[in-house]
């Protein structure tokens, strides 16, 4: 049970039918996750995270393939999924018309936990996330960052081993970003809980994830540890510059004996992107150095995870993102489509 | 790996419980009421201007005793409130699908028909309140009241507001998005419902029509059940009908809510 992945995602594909128009937006989605990860899921608006986390959290049905999470079928248990993860939505999770800590209470209740149980939970949850002052306002008053912080703690009030996070940070400024982050590892650290989240901010999978799956067009294009996407896919990008054109010709070919990676020049400077760059910098400027030339600057610097999307797609997220319908766009268009089918039976009944 | 406090516990993590999850889906839908009862009075300005503007003009033209033409319009004002006020309680779930924590609540380890059973019982609770209110405002200009009539006539009432508001958000799971549609469906049918019930003015002396149609709208029924209700004629066979209307109602409307919530995503 211990060595049991908490989530196993097998084939997962969802297909939407908008105006007649198959969308895929998951595609054959195959993956493990160990207890106590923290997962995220890295890719352009419409790549298709949301949907591929409403299908793990029970929301919507997959078109094939299937999933255990936490130990149970998605499509077989889903009660039992639900009563063991936590999900923390794009949206707000407290009612505006309710308070704080009545949301909170409610909260526990729905998962079984006794008055007492649930008061003290709660009272936990609105000291370490810093609710204490709005815990008696209306969810409606609270700003932005509150209203996040408020919907970390509800997906927290039964304590789940797995937490689902979808665009956790999204319209957040910077500050609230970083302190809503920190909350986030510290109840990790406290409680133990696997994280999984969605993102579209390379600088918060890049900073905070310890296994990064990017995602683009419905599918898993790559999977593997920040550094080692970076690594392995995009290198580091170094430059060196010389007193005049004549020096910058002749590193050319000294560069070029050792590495493999084109090499280019540009007045006086001469440019590559290389994986391992750090250790070939100092290479570098040794080699030029014993070739008679006479380096005067050098940088080297280290890729980002948008050079690990640009190196896959050809495109930076940036450019993905736009053009592109919005993934819950797609959802909703795709709802509403299954909806107007019954809508005027509804109204016949009113 | 980090301290597991928190490793979950599989003999003791909840199991879908409909009516332990009805009972609280029902009281976290009253806890905004009881913060700020307030509201309650808020929403029952409508039948007030009905009952103060549109009851004189029937006093005059009936040109029957204050008491006697409040016996009979009284009875329809209660069913008024449930109509504007219950009929409308959809946009509240549709408010929340739209701001995401009804989403929250499908997450949640809820069965499926809790989240609309419980809502729908929860508008008994200011349904109550304000036609206990209006009771108690049209009393001292000659409406009588008989106790167990009442008691009959809240009962009805509470049944028929179960039914309505079940249909009411069932129309907003249904108009996912489209807060317009849903506004357009409820206008437009609020308002035939309300004249064919003859709750504002008799229908004996529309057209033929009209009160065909009349018989078919249970509104009409429960606004004649009411009627016989507060008149303490608990055994009319109106009471009955109106019974049958509303009990027909609630029925559909938590049978066509729970297959609408169990596909609401």
């Amino acid at each position: 049970m211990a060595n049991e992945p908490i989530i196993e995602a097998d084939g997962l594909t969802k297909r939407f039918t908008v105006k007649k128009k198959t969308v895929e937006a998951v595609t054959d989605l195959t993956f493990q996750v160990q207890r106590g990860a923290l997962v995220a899921f890295l890719g352009p608006n419409g790549a298709g995270k949301s949907t591929s986390l409403r299908m793990l959290t029970t929301l919507i049905p997959p078109t094939s393939g299937t999933a255990r999470v936490v130990g149970f079928d998605i499509l077989r248990h889903p009660a039992d999924v639900r009563a063991r993860i936590g999900y923390v939505g794009q949206l707000t999770s407290g009612s505006f018309a309710q308070r704080t800590r009545d949301e909170l209470l409610s909260q526990g209740a729905f998962y079984g936990l006794s008055r007492a149980e649930s008061t003290r939970r709660a009272d936990e949850l609105i000291e370490s996330l810093d609710l204490a002052p709005f815990a008696t306002r209306s969810v409606q008053q609270l700003s932005g960052g509150q209203k996040r912080r408020l919907d970390i703690a509800l997906g927290l009030m039964h304590a789940p081993p797995l937490l689902f996070l979808d665009e956790p940070s999204t319209g957040l400024d910077p500050q609230s970003r970083a302190n809503l982050w920190q909350h986030i590892l510290d109840l990790r650290a406290t409680y133990g809980t696997t994280v999984f989240l969605t993102t579209h901010y390379l600088e918060e999978a890049d900073r905070y994830a310890e296994r990064v799956m990017v995602m683009d067009k419905g599918r898993v294009i790559a999977d593997d540890t920040a550094a080692q996407l970076k690594a392995n896919l995009a290198g580091d990008l170094l430059t060196f510059g010389f007193a005049d054109e004549t020096d910058a010709a002749s590193a050319v070919s000294v560069i070029e004996g050792l590495t493999d990676r084109e090499v280019r020049r540009e007045g006086a400077s001469v440019t590559l992107t290389a994986p391992h760059g750090d250790a070939l910098l100092p290479t570098a400027v040794r080699a030029l150095d014993a070739a008679g030339l006479s380096v005067r600057t050098a940088t080297g610097v280290p890729p980002t995870l948008d050079d690990v999307f640009l190196a896959l797609t050809g495109r930076t997220l940036r450019e993905a993102g736009e053009g592109e319908p919005a993934e819950d766009e797609e959802t909703d268009a795709a709802a509403s489509a299954e909806d107007s089918q019954e809508k005027t039976t509804t109204g016949a009944n009113r | 790996m980090t301290t597991m406090q928190t490793t979950p516990r599989p003999d003791t993590v909840v199991r879908a419980n409909p009516a332990r999850d009805t009972w609280n889906v029902l009281t976290r839908e009253l806890k905004p009421v009881v913060r700020d009862p307030f509201s309650l009075i808020f929403s029952l300005v409508q039948p007030l201007v009905f009952l103060g503007l549109f009851g004189p003009l029937l006093i005059g033209q009936s040109g029957a005793p204050v008491g006697e033409t409040l016996q009979w319009f009284v009875p329809g004002v209660l069913v008024m409130i449930v109509l504007f006020g219950t009929g409308a309680t959809g946009s509240n779930l549709q408010y929340e699908m739209m701001t995401g924590s009804h989403e929250r609540t499908l997450v949640a380890p809820l069965s499926r028909s809790s989240l609309l059973i419980g809502r729908a019982l929860k508008e008994i609770a200011p349904i109550v309140v304000q036609a206990l209110i209006i009771v108690l405002i049209a009393w001292p200009f000659g409406f009588t009241i008989n106790l167990a009539g009442l008691v009959a006539g809240l009962a009805l009432l509470a049944v028929f507001g179960v039914g309505l508001g079940a249909l009411s958000y069932t129309l907003a799971l249904k108009t996912k998005d489209r807060e317009w549609l849903f506004w357009g469906v409820q206008q437009t049918l609020i308002f035939p419902l309300l004249i064919l019930s003859g709750m504002l003015l008799p229908l004996d002396d529309g057209p033929a029509w009209m009160q065909a149609i009349a018989t078919v709208n249970p509104v009409n029924w429960v606004v004649q059940a009411e009627r016989a209700l507060f008149a303490g004629d608990l055994g009319a066979v109106e009471v009955l009908w109106g019974w049958v209307a509303a009990v027909v109602l609630a029925v559909l409307g938590l049978w066509v809510g729970v297959r609408a919530m169990r596909k609401s995503n």
